[in-house]
């Protein structure tokens, strides 16, 4: 399913710091491939350090989406970019507990370009001891309710959101249910007598 | 005093107020149509006429120094509010309504109240929650609440293995319990990276297609009910029994079937489906006539959604809103086009847009959308492929009852699917399809094994409700439910 892989620091060429590690070079002749064909995944991809992608193909259908992996670091200057460059259309954004893998929190981020008919899944991770990702709510008004749910089923704090209260659950529900360390748990339910005489 | 003139003056009707002014200005020499016909009947009546003009002009705008007693009861300019700010004049001409809520543009907290529509009120379509903030009657804020409905379903999809998982997802948004499935079978089949026959295709491009008719008609039976025309829930109610006796056929039930399965659909469609499928054609086609009969050139209907609740391009996609709501706002987007699924390219149809983004706008979408959705079931229909429903694949497909006596790799096969499951290869997916609301996606983190690791649903409802604020912020408080019921949430759908 994955046609191309490539990192943006294989995507950077033969510079002079590649060439002088010996094992870079491998990557370095991987170069004339590295870059996808979109032209607006690639300025994305060479705008940040860091940044990995993967192209998929969809199920009975011969469209294509981008996987992107972006450094929380760089997730509100990406999003920002990634919206004036013309994936405008804000669709989603999605929270995954990747229990005992590190880091454990991921955050994904799906956006949309209706002029070129293309898309971008996005994803950062963030570790259990600081589960913070930057808001989006300044770069799109939608990321609103989505990051309420990521706060509310998974925990991640979204510093800078207006109103991060939960959205799903009671206000007092204790802990995040879509956690894996989560219990699935059940409402005992307490069964009249009577079964025995029949 | 002032007040009393106006409505003297508003009596005489607008033009009278006019001359009235103009006469104030030169007294003398002022003739209007009434002081002629005065004058030509006598030197009398003249005179009497204009003392009363003279008592009756002290109080004319900009004329009260001209008269010696007008001095002895100068309080300071005693000018004629403009015109078109004149809410007695507003409210004659009839576009302004007199109550105890005239908007002004400073409003005190005491005129400034917060409403709860909901959960419990039935033009919110289940247990959606408006908290409203009212200056008289123009909504100044709105927040909409949700959660009423959640029932951990995501929550749920982990414990469930991926063959029992669309009896998971088809109760989320009920009304499109089909898209739901086949959205969830697409992105299993893509982390398993197997393709259906083309007849198991054709037969989800049916019954998909058909369930969007079958949404949009429920949409347009409660959306004439919320905005008055009472008959419409009637009619709608009567073409979409149509369609549910044919998911009923075809599936064993009504909702919730559980139909579209990884690997193809779980049963071939019934004996003579042609025959059903042609008659819920005429019916429908001639049903959505009725409708536009009743509907479309309704003053009331009209009045009631024309210009209410407008979405414009830009909000939309910064709320990601998709479907017919984005395509009445004039963006011409569809998953079926665009990213087609399910071989659904091969069929001929349109994407109606709007213009406006407002309720009527979608209305025309929606009722063009079941048109469409017809033509592309009529093709189907004649163009239905014969062979396999199923993927042959032994690891997702069980074996027919009779190769389990005969083959104990079938044995095999049938007891590892229905005690382990399907097993699905480690990586994460996502798929969307045009569901009737919009776009349905589904992000599938499999870690490998039978049972998702994370399932997260990407409910077009949800971004709907969302972007409720934008619809109906600064507009009347009566046009709320109009906005709502264009926007046709469904409430499993945004609480999942």
């Amino acid at each position: 399913m994955s046609d191309q892989v490539g990192t943006p620091d294989a995507a950077d060429g033969l510079t002079e710091e590649s060439l002088a590690e010996g094992d870079a070079v491998s990557e370095g002749a991987m170069s004339e491939r590295a870059l996808p064909d979109s032209e607006l995944v690639a300025q994305l991809v060479s705008s940040f350090e860091g940044i990995t992608y993967d192209i998929r193909s969809y199920a009975s259908s011969d469209a294509t989406y981008t996987m992107l992996y972006v450094p929380v670091a760089d997730w509100v200057a990406f999003a920002t970019m990634a919206r004036d460059i013309g994936f405008d259309t804000f669709i989603d954004l999605a929270a995954v507990d990747h229990f005992r893998d590190a880091p454990r929190f991921e955050v994904a981020l799906n956006l949309l370009s209706m002029d070129t008919n293309e898309r971008i899944v996005a994803s950062t991770r963030v570790p259990y001891d600081h589960p913070v990702v930057p808001t989006l709510t300044g770069v799109f008004a939608g990321a609103n309710f989505y990051e309420r749910e990521a706060y509310d089923l998974i925990g991640i704090e979204f510093p800078g959101h207006p109103d991060l209260t939960r959205i799903l659950l009671p206000d007092d529900w204790e802990g995040h249910p879509l956690r894996k360390d989560f219990a699935v748990g059940a409402i005992p339910v307490e069964f009249k007598a009577g079964s025995s005489d029949l | 005093m002032t007040d009393v003139h106006d409505t003297s003056d508003i009596d005489a009707g607008e033009d009278v107020l006019e001359e009235d002014a103009a006469d104030g200005r030169d007294p003398e020499n002022g003739q209007d149509a009434e002081n002629g016909q005065d004058q030509a009947n006598g030197e009398d009546t003249a005179s009497v006429e204009t003392e009363r003009r003279h008592l009756h002009e002290v109080w004319v705008s900009g004329t009260e120094e001209r008269f010696p007693f007008s001095a002895a009861t100068n309080e300071g300019a005693q000018e004629l509010l403009p015109r078109e700010e004149d809410p007695a004049l507003a409210i004659q001409a009839g576009v302004a309504v007199e109550d105890d809520y005239v908007t002004e543009p400073e409003v005190s907290d005491e005129e400034r109240q917060i409403i709860n529509m909901g959960p419990q009120h039935p033009s919110t379509h289940g247990v959606l929650r408006l908290q409203m903030e009212l200056e008289g009657e123009t909504i100044r804020r709105v927040k909409p609440i949700v959660g009423y409905l959640h029932t951990g379903m995501e929550k749920t999809a982990e414990v469930l293995n991926y063959a029992q998982g669309s009896t998971n997802v088809t109760r989320m948004d009920y009304l499109a319990p089909f898209h739901n499935e086949l959205v969830y079978s697409l992105t299993v089949e893509q982390l398993l990276g197997i393709d259906v026959p083309e007849r198991a295709n054709a037969i989800r491009v049916l019954m998909t297609e058909l369930n969007r008719v079958s949404s949009h008609l429920l949409w347009a039976a409660t959306m004439g009910m919320d905005i008055g025309a009472l008959s419409m829930m009637i009619y709608g109610w009567r073409e979409r029994e149509v369609c549910l006796d044919f998911f009923e056929k075809t599936t064993g039930l009504r909702m919730n079937h559980n139909y579209i399965r990884p690997g193809g659909v779980a049963a071939d469609l019934p004996d003579g489906w042609e025959d059903d499928v042609d008659n819920l054609i005429d019916v429908v086609n001639e049903g959505v006539s009725e409708y536009e009969e009743l509907l479309n050139e309704n003053p009331i209907f009209l009045d009631r959604t024309m210009g209410v609740g407008v979405i414009t391009p830009e909000e939309c996609k910064q709320y990601g809103v998709t479907g017919p709501i984005a395509r009445a706002s004039g963006l011409a987007w569809d998953l079926r086009k665009a990213a087609p699924y399910s071989g659904i390219d091969q069929y001929e149809f349109d994407v109606p847009t709007g213009l406006h983004g407002d309720v009527h706008d979608r209305y025309l979408v929606r009722i063009a959308e079941i048109r469409e959705s017809l033509r592309i079931v009529a093709q189907v229909k004649e163009s239905m492929p014969r062979g396999d429903y199923r993927n042959p694949d032994p690891k997702v497909t069980p074996p027919p009852r009779k190769r389990i006596d005969e083959s104990m790799e079938a044995l095999i096969h049938h007891f590892k699917l229905f005690t382990e499951g399907i097993v699905v290869p480690p990586g994460t997916a996502y798929q969307s399809v045009e569901g009737p609301r919009g776009e349905l996606g589904c992000y599938l983190v499999s870690k490998g094994g039978a049972r998702p690791w994370r399932m997260h649903w990407r409910a077009p409802s949800f971004a709907a409700v969302q972007a409720l604020p934008a619809m109906m912020t600064d507009s009347l408080v009566a046009d709320v439910v109009a906005a709502l019921a264009s926007a046709d949430p469904v409430l499993g759908d945004v609480d999942r």
